[in-house]
């Protein structure tokens, strides 16, 4: 009984470290290279004068990712110069999404003109790594000399429909925090988002 | 007549917005806590969240199968509300749900999310067990018999 007990408890055990994974604050992020809708391949290293970055998983299809669409060009917009450039990751198959597939992407970056890589990522490699889970879901990057640091994880503002009288805008913060030398005051939140749509089989 | 005509038109506009009503947890946690010995299984769900709709045909057979018991199901949108009459209430009507379905009301999802649970994600599909006595939080996919069973251990 007590072994069967144990058994069970390590299996919670697991259960609740798979979805624990991903990266957390403070973890230095492994640089990818994927390809970008004009079809050339992008890295955060390709980034030379970047001080950090703004990585955002977003897609074609989710109704939230959609309503946040003009505030990631925002971002990229006010933020790139500044040396926080916005890099964007479609995280869904298209095989499970026909919406989501490449072309999908390439036609949505073209026709709402994306100032800013829109990027597939075959097999959730990227995805996993970093442990996003919907759309959008925000992870924001402070290069330092060990490497690109993540400081802040979640929802791009706490108004999805733009209807909040008390906005805060989570991810401009942390940005400016970080780009004088600060820690952002509010490292993680939540959001409600479209779950990722994983391959299947 | 006049007051004929008015009891109609109250009807009518009754039977109309009563299908979808705004919510502020506020009001739920009221409902709860009036609710006596009253169990509610509260589904978090949006209409272009595609689990949450797979999963919607099980908490209907939970509703039904609970009629006589102190059971109540509360389909909880997440939808934004401006698509309230475009798209919640029509899917409502197109899929026959007879469950009481509401659109939550609240602007500040930071502030929700945690109010409803400090585990919560903000992932759905989600569902809260409450009564009196007891509160479980399950950010997942619910079979028939997985809704079942969780009431049925629900203390």
């Amino acid at each position: 009984m007590k072994t069967l007990i144990l058994m069970a408890f390590m299996l919670l055990s697991a259960v609740s470290f798979a979805q624990t994974e991903g990266y957390k604050i403070g973890d230095v992020v492994k640089d990818f290279s994927l390809k970008n809708v004009n079809n050339k391949t992008v890295s955060l290293a390709d980034y030379k004068y970047a001080k950090g970055y703004i990585v955002v998983f977003t897609c074609n299809t989710c109704p939230v990712a959609k309503a946040y669409q003009g505030r990631v060009a925002a971002l990229n917009a006010t933020y790139a110069t500044k040396g926080y450039p916005v890099v964007a990751i479609n995280p869904n198959d298209a095989g499970a999404v026909p919406d989501e597939s490449f072309e999908k992407m390439q036609a949505l970056a073209s026709q709402k003109k994306f100032s800013f890589p829109y990027l597939l990522d075959p097999d959730h490699v990227v995805t996993k790594q970093f442990g996003a889970t919907r759309t959008p879901h925000v992870f924001v990057l402070n290069k330092t000399d060990k490497g690109n640091v993540v400081e802040y994880i979640g929802a791009i503002d706490n108004d999805p429909e733009e209807a909040n009288g008390t906005k805060t805008d989570y991810v401009k913060n942390a940005v400016n925090e970080l780009s004088v030398g600060k820690k952002p005051v509010v490292a993680s939140t939540k959001a409600v988002g479209c779950g990722i749509k994983w391959k299947k089989g | 007549m006049r007051i004929f005509l008015i009891i109609c038109l109250s009807l009518i506009t009754y039977s109309v917005n009563a299908q979808v009503k705004l919510l502020k947890l506020d009001d739920l946690d009221k409902r709860i806590a009036n609710g006596k010995d009253t169990t509610y299984v509260i589904n978090f769900w949006a209409t272009w969240c595609s689990p949450c709709v797979a999963e919607l045909p099980n908490f209907e057979k939970l509703r039904l199968a609970s009629l006589k018991k102190p059971v109540k199901v509360l389909l909880v949108s997440l939808d934004f509300k401006s698509k309230l009459l475009k798209e919640v209430i029509p899917f409502v009507e197109k899929n026959k749900i007879n469950a009481e379905v509401f659109l939550l009301n609240e602007p500040d999802q930071q502030q929700y999310i945690e109010r409803i649970d400090k585990k919560w994600s903000g992932a759905i599909p989600a569902t809260l067990f409450v009564n009196k006595k007891s509160r479980r939080f399950y950010e997942k996919e619910f079979t028939e018999a997985e809704l079942n069973s969780t009431l049925l251990n629900l203390k």
